[in-house]
């Protein structure tokens, strides 16, 4: 009995010992590690794939979120991060050398909402805002019906629900409500989880948002468009800095980035000047080290990683419409190229 | 109890390992030694949870001190953390589901325990009560989005309090659903060992059936049903994702039984993920308190239990 259980025993620790042996051996022949935002990973699966099969290098990417794709790079876990939020000055600090943000589409935040007929709403900064603070609480408030007029909106109590989990799309959202609205950036301010006003509904991630919006009539929520159009929930065009009432697709989503964008790419689209631009959209990064020369990294590898993230800003993008994101503008396009080439392994150019 | 059943063990294993001569002494050496090695490693890995909670968690420590356990307010953009409606939130949850679920499990454990034994109901009853135990917490959360969720919102607008449908109360009876299996199937087992002489003679006194269940039965087992309910108390505390599907995950004080709120476990698995720096930290220190409050409240049952078994075995003597 006894010794079967120490073969059994010994039998495991082999089998143990050659899993990680290969998963070494695996390691050192070219897979690309990555981890970060959840938001676009279903396109980098796409992407990824689709680069595999043409270069045959893989690539494996976890979506962990923007927090944790971040945390990664700094321990240099990864090879790269994605994040749905430029890093902050903190962030940039515990990196300790510098960091490069390469845009690789854009996503764009909608408001949500389950009335009776669902008509096409149109929201104001201020509607959106005070729906969110509480201090809009009916559905026929003329804050919210000066702009609809010809929709009869009923008398119901509005009960907004916000993510309860960090995200970024709390992140965009927050950060489009601080530039429109005084009493939200005093009040609540920026950021992946927020201190949301008492008595308000928070639900967990996408999903929980829009189940709770659908079960719930009179429920107002901010849902990502890419799930809102999947899911053929209803949402509302909200008015741009330019005055016009911009419904979210992926053309007015793209066209938020027709903008000057400095060449750290480090801009906010919320509340876009671009007159055709959705007003709540925002870059997705994927975030690597500018000298890639560090932590006994081979140079094969860190050229690898160069030639994909040349191919997803470039080549790659193909893919990114017909997922349902919007594409970079040509701008960004060349902006993100530019980024890349400026990588640089013990001080010479990755990319010629 | 589980210390006298160790100890019965154990003289076993020294009785034998004296009489069983030779070849069979060196085997049941290792089998001892690899029994002491699994039993230090359970300890060894409390410790490592311990140490790891604390080291990762003494940023937040060193910022919020005790203060953490008063503070109100939770706001990862201006980096300032409180505790205080979590820990209210867990307690108030925990213990609603626990007064409402006792009444049910009770009557379970008295129905299958003495009332149906044997046969067929009794089979079938008492495996539908182990399948409730067995179903994944995030299906009982789906439930009660698409159920109990409607059905609380429609009580709340006859009553006139604000219709959310989620909050403390909703959190609360899935958690008593999902409870009642621990302490009914643990008070069933107690309740069939309740001795049959004890009983007899009762009723050759002259008791009726529910003087015999209240006078004999229930305080013989009275140690088995505390344990039972405990278990199910330590369970409502750390349960996690049909919490967070259904109590509204709202910072705040819970201002009354229908008002939404937080947890300790739920705001750990919402907000981790991207959580950095000092919110990661304040979460982890979370994660300390919970694991405290889950150590009293079995220190404290086994106390309890320990007492009250003192107790009942005076009494039958």
């Amino acid at each position: 009995m006894l010794v079967n259980i120490l073969k059994v025993l010994s039998l495991m620790f082999i089998v143990f010992a050659l899993i990680c042996g290969s998963s070494v051996a695996s390691a050192s022949d070219m897979e690309l590690l990555g981890a970060g935002a959840t938001f676009p990973q279903p396109l980098y699966s796409k992407m990824f794939d689709a680069y595999n099969q043409q270069y045959k290098v893989k690539v494996n990417y976890q979506g962990i979120g923007s927090g944790g794709g971040i945390n990664q790079l700094i321990k240099k876990t990864v090879d790269f991060g994605g994040t749905d939020a430029f890093m902050t000055s903190k962030e940039v600090q515990s990196a300790g050398a510098p960091v490069l943000h390469i845009p690789t589409c854009l996503g764009a935040v909608v408001v949500t909402y389950n009335l009776p007929g669902n008509p096409k709403l149109n929201f104001t900064p201020d509607a959106v805002a005070g729906i969110f603070l509480g201090t809009i609480t009916r559905w026929n408030d003329p804050k919210i019906a000066s702009a609809n007029p010809g929709v009869k909106l009923p008398d119901i109590a509005v009960s907004a629900v916000h993510r309860a989990d960090g995200s970024g799309t709390t992140y965009i959202f927050s950060e489009y409500l601080t530039k429109v609205s005084k009493e939200w950036k005093d009040k609540i301010g920026v950021g992946k989880s927020l201190n949301w006003p008492a008595g308000q509904i928070g639900q967990k991630g996408n999903p929980g948002v829009a189940g709770y919006v659908k079960q719930t009539p009179g429920a107002i929520g901010y849902v990502e468009l890419l799930y809102a159009t999947q899911n053929k929930m209803p949402y509302g065009s909200v008015r741009n800095k330019a005055g016009k009432f911009i419904e979210p697709t992926l053309k007015s989503v793209s066209a938020a980035a027709n903008v000057k964008i400095p060449d750290d790419t480090n801009v906010s689209l919320t509340d876009t000047e671009a007159a055709a631009g959705y007003p709540i959209s925002g870059f997705t990064w994927l975030i690597v080290y500018k000298e890639q020369k560090y932590g006994g990294k081979a140079k094969d590898r860190a050229e690898a990683l160069a030639k994909l993230l040349v191919w997803i800003v470039g080549d790659g993008q193909r893919y990114v419409e017909p997922l349902q994101y919007a594409p970079l503008s040509k701008e960004a396009a060349a902006k993100a190229n530019t980024l890349v080439r400026s990588m640089t392994y013990d001080g010479a150019a990755l990319v010629k | 109890m589980s210390g006298t059943v160790s100890n019965t063990f154990q003289d076993d294993m020294d009785t034998q390992g004296k009489s069983i001569p030779g070849s069979t002494d060196r085997s049941e050496k290792r089998f001892r030694f690899i029994l002491a090695l699994s039993g230090s490693l359970i300890v060894l890995l409390l410790l490592a949870i311990l140490v790891t909670l604390l080291v990762t968690a003494l940023p937040s420590i060193k910022e919020f001190g005790l203060f953490f356990f008063i503070g109100k307010v939770w706001d990862a953009t201006t980096e300032t953390f409180g505790a205080l409606p979590f820990l209210v939130g867990t307690l108030f949850t925990s213990f609603l589901a626990l007064l409402i679920s006792i009444p049910f499990s009770l009557a379970i454990s008295i129905f299958l325990g003495e009332y149906f034994k044997e046969g067929a109901i009794s089979g079938f009853l008492r495996s539908a009560v182990e399948i409730l135990a067995g179903i994944p917490s995030v299906i009982y959360g789906l439930w009660g989005l698409f159920l109990l969720m409607p059905a609380v919102r429609f009580i709340e607008m006859k009553i006139g309090v604000a219709p959310h449908g989620v909050g403390i109360l909703t959190s609360s009876l899935i958690l008593s659903i999902m409870i009642i299996p621990f302490s009914a199937s643990l008070g069933r087992e107690v309740i069939t060992l309740v001795p049959g002489d004890l009983k007899e003679a009762a009723y050759s006194l002259g008791a009726t059936r529910f003087e015999v269940i209240k006078n004999i039965v229930i305080p013989y087992a009275r140690s088995g049903l505390t344990a039972g309910i405990l278990l199910a108390l330590g369970r409502a505390i750390g349960e996690t994702m049909a919490v967070t599907m259904l109590i509204g995950n709202s910072n705040f004080l819970p201002t009354s039984i229908f008002s939404p709120a937080n947890t300790m476990a739920s705001v750990i698995a919402n907000e981790f993920a991207e959580a950095t720096g000092v919110t990661a930290a304040s979460l982890i220190y979370i994660a300390l308190v919970l694991f405290f409050v889950t150590m009293i409240v079995n220190i404290a049952g086994t106390y309890i239990i320990h007492k009250l078994s003192i107790e009942s075995s005076k009494e039958v003597s």
